[in-house]
Formats: structure tokens, C-alpha cells, sequence
């Protein structure tokens, strides 16, 4: 072991290279470091506030679903109501509409048969009259013939 | 080719010698004889001169070129590193280098702040980051092969043929004022604070009232006092033993070079290119183990460092 000057020089490089260390390398880097650990601790933070949102919005979403559902449930019946009434009037209407066309119907057969009977009745008259006229071919008071034909007519 | 055959005692006892610069006998600063050779005569060395310049003479009045050199250049390589990855550093986006150093950066504070105690101290950690990082690189020259540095600085020439620079000792922790050094400073640290967490009178009553109280004071001294330094001096002599020791290892293994080599110049072929391949491999295998002592040491320096200053603000009463 040789002790000599080169102790006190190595001496001096050590506290120059700790000075330099202390002022231009550690608080830098440690400033870095401590950085980043903020920035980590900040994105964790952000991811658990982003998390707890996604849920909040899921929670929300199932709620508005539920009562578009439910919303839309309510129209379909509403308009099946709708539809069910507007069959119903339909088939009212139609058959007032039939039973109107049944009445002139029937109003129409029996001017029908009325008249009918009518031209059947003095067709009847006619013939009979002349039908007597043949059979009996004798003089019958013509005046009297024709009242008792009309009292004849009457009668039918 | 070298003016005396070279063999094995010669080369281990040259590459334990630093390139001193010192006081020569006439009391003038000057390379030590024969250590550098830049631009003199080549035959300077052998002239007879009136004054002596060994290294052995001249006491504390000498500094080790080699060691001061290797590790200003290894301090300012780990201050420049560090210091361009602080200054652009980003916190998002960082560079791998970023990356790296962050984890060595990381690395240092977990431990010191695990160690010590005492909050807002800013010296701590820069002092265990520049121990750490220093005598690391430090250390790593160890793992270069003993003869490839001072080979290029005697200007690519076997080491002892007399080129520019004859000595140098490329690990600077194998030099006792290196790590000496880097313990005188912690050592000033621990009676710094010592001294300004307990006082004065706090201080020395730590050395001389425990473990056995005031009626055993010169007992308690005889046990504390020795105790106190012995643990800042082994904070010294345990790196430079650790790779004096490898160092040293791989000097005698680089010797088998040199039996390698003479049996060459001897004609014995195959036994020359056993001794080689055994070198090798040696070579290799104590590089492999001793890379763990290589780091292993670095981390106990800076812990130990921590420990001490953490133990210089604890108070026993």
C-alpha cells in the first residue's frame, strides 16, 4: 500500500463528481420519476372514473330501452285497438247498408206483386167477363154485367 | 525484442507499479525514472544523473498518474451519461438509454430509502448513485486484459520494452488512494452528521459511555473507538482487497502467456499451445466469476456508505 498525494485527488473527484451529481443529475431524474408516477396514478384514476361512467351509461341505456319498449308495446296496442274499432265500425256501417238495401228491396217486391196482382186482377175481370160472355152468349143487360163485374173486382 | 528476457516475476512486479508523478531527490516534480519516454531519448534512462526519482522515495509527495486519469475519465463518463439522459428526459416517451438509466437511477434510490431513515437529506442519494456508478465502471477495467491498456499507452509495444508511457496501471481501485479516497470522504460525512445530529458531547459520549456505562470509560473507548474507524477503513480496504486480489489473478494467469510464449521461442510446440488454451480458459472462467464480485462490490460499497450515514443520524440513548 503506497499512500500518497493521489488520496487527496481522488478525494477531490469523488466530491466533484457527488456535487455534480446532486445539481444536474438526481433532481432532474428524480423529478421524472415522480412524474411519471403522478401521470401513472392519474391514468388509473381516469380509467376507474371511465369504467364507473361506462356502467352508469349501461345502466342508463337499459333504461331508456326499457321504455322505448315499453313505449312501443303501448302503440302496437293502441293501434290494434284502433284497427279493431275501425273493423267494428266498418262492419256496422255494412250491415245498416244491407239491411237499408234489404228494406227497398223488399218495398220494391211488393210494389212488384202489388202491381202485378192489380194487372192479374183485371186480366182476370177481362177474361171472365168475356169468358161469361161466351158461356152465357145471351142478352144480358150490359149495365147490369158490368156492375156485377165490378162488384166482382172488388171482391178479388 | 525486449534487452533482457522476459519472465514472469519481472512482469507482475511491473504491472503492480502506478505511473507516478513525484518529488525527486533534488525536490522537483518530475515522472518517476523510466515511467514515461514521450519525446525524450530513448537511452535517457540509462544516463547518470544527480539526482534519484523512485517512486519508493518519494513518500506522499507523488500522484499516480494512471489512477487519476482512468478514473476522472470513468467519473465523467458516468456524470456526462447520466446528465444527457436528465437533461432531455421525458416522461412519456423515453429512450431506451433513458430507460436504462432510470432503472439504475431507481435501482439506487428503492435502496437507499429503504436503508435510511432520516427524510429530505439531499446528499444521500446522489453520494450512493455516484459510488455505486463510479466504482462500478471502476472495477469493470478489471475485466480488460491486464496488458491491452498499458500496451497501447507504451505505444503498442510489450510493456516493458521502453515506449511512451511504461507504466499504467489501468484499475484504479487496485491503487489503495482510490478507494482510500472515496472512504476519507464518507468518513467526513459520518463525523459531520454525527456531530450535527447529536452534538458534540453526543458524539463522544457515543464512543465512550457505551456499552458499559461512565465507570468503564477507558474499557468503552478501547471497544467503540477502534470499532468506529475500523468500519470506515474496511469500507476502503474491502474494494481494494476484492480487486487487488482479481486483479492479481489475472496477472499470474496472463503469466502461463509468457510460459506459453517461451516454450514457443523454445521449439516445444504442443506444450507452448496447452499452456495457451489453459490461460484461456482460465482467463475466462475467473472473468466469469469475477464479474459478480465486479458488481457485488460496487452494491456493498454504496449500501455500506448509506448504512454508515444512516447509523451517523441514529441516536443510541
Amino acid at each position: 500500500m503506497n499512500f500518497n498525494f493521489t488520496l487527496v485527488g481522488q478525494l477531490l473527484a469523488f466530491i466533484l463528481f457527488v456535487w455534480f451529481c446532486m445539481k444536474y443529475v438526481w433532481p432532474p431524474m428524480l423529478k421524472i420519476l415522480e412524474e411519471r408516477e403522478k401521470e401513472i396514478a392519474d391514468g388509473l384514476n381516469a380509467a376507474s372514473e371511465g369504467r364507473r361512467e361506462l356502467e352508469e351509461a349501461n345502466a342508463r341505456k337499459e333504461e331508456i330501452l326499457g321504455e322505448a319498449k315499453k313505449e312501443a308495446a303501448d302503440l302496437v296496442g293502441q293501434a290494434n285497438q284502433r284497427a279493431n274499432q275501425l273493423v267494428e265500425e266498418a262492419k256496422t256501417s255494412a250491415q245498416e247498408e244491407a239491411e237499408k238495401i234489404k228494406v227497398s228491396a223488399q218495398n220494391d217486391i211488393e210494389q212488384s206483386a202489388k202491381r202485378a196482382r192489380e194487372e192479374l186482377r183485371s186480366e182476370v175481370a177481362t177474361l171472365a167477363v168475356a169468358g161469361a160472355e161466351k158461356i152465357l152468349n145471351s142478352e144480358i143487360d150490359e149495365k147490369k154485367n158490368s156492375e156485377l163485374i165490378d162488384e166482382l173486382t172488388k171482391e178479388l | 525484442m525486449a534487452e533482457k528476457e522476459l519472465n514472469s516475476d519481472d512482469f507482475i512486479k511491473h504491472h503492480l507499479q502506478n505511473l507516478t508523478f513525484g518529488q525527486c531527490s533534488d525536490g522537483k516534480w518530475r515522472f518517476a525514472d523510466g515511467h514515461i519516454n514521450i519525446g525524450a531519448d530513448q537511452k535517457a534512462h540509462q544516463e547518470v544523473k544527480e539526482y534519484t526519482c523512485n517512486p519508493k522515495e518519494m513518500g506522499f509527495n507523488a500522484i499516480h498518474i494512471d489512477t487519476m486519469v482512468m478514473s476522472l475519465l470513468l467519473g465523467g463518463l458516468f456524470c456526462f451519461l447520466f446528465w444527457s439522459v436528465a437533461r432531455k428526459a421525458s416522461v412519456t416517451d423515453p429512450s431506451k438509454l433513458q430507460n436504462a438509466v432510470e432503472y439504475a437511477f431507481d435501482f439506487v434510490r428503492t435502496g437507499v430509502s429503504d436503508i435510511f431513515v432520516p427524510k429530505g437529506n439531499k446528499i444521500i442519494g446522489p453520494l450512493a448513485l455516484t459510488s455505486i456508478a463510479w466504482v462500478l465502471l471502476m472495477n469493470l477495467m478489471d475485466l480488460l486484459p491486464v496488458d491491452l491498456i498499458p500496451w497501447i499507452a507504451n505505444g503498442f509495444q510489450s510493456s516493458t520494452e521502453y515506449g511512451w508511457v511504461h507504466y499504467f496501471k489501468v484499475l484504479p481501485v487496485a491503487d489503495i488512494n482510490a478507494p482510500a479516497g472515496m472512504a476519507l470522504g464518507v468518513a467526513v460525512l459520518i463525523h459531520y452528521y454525527s456531530i450535527k445530529e447529536k452534538g458534540v458531547g453526543g458524539f463522544i459520549s457515543e464512543l465512550t459511555l457505551q456499552p458499559l456505562g461512565k465507570w468503564a470509560i477507558p474499557f468503552n473507548m478501547i471497544v467503540e473507538i477502534p470499532g468506529f474507524y475500523a468500519k470506515q477503513a474496511a469500507l476502503a480496504l474491502r474494494l481494494y482487497g476484492n480487486l487487488f486480489a482479481g486483479e492479481m489473478i489475472f496477472i499470474l494467469i496472463a503469466c502461463l502467456y509468457i510460459y506459453s510464449g517461451e516454450l514457443f521461442q523454445a521449439g516445444i510446440l504442443s506444450q507452448s499451445i496447452m499452456w495457451g488454451i489453459v490461460g484461456i480458459l482460465l482467463q475466462i472462467l475467473w472473468a466469469v466469476f469475477h464479474i459478480l464480485i465486479i458488481a457485488l462490490q460496487a452494491y456493498v460499497f454504496m449500501i455500506l456508505t448509506v448504512v454508515f450515514l444512516n447509523q451517523a443520524h441514529e441516536t443510541h440513548h
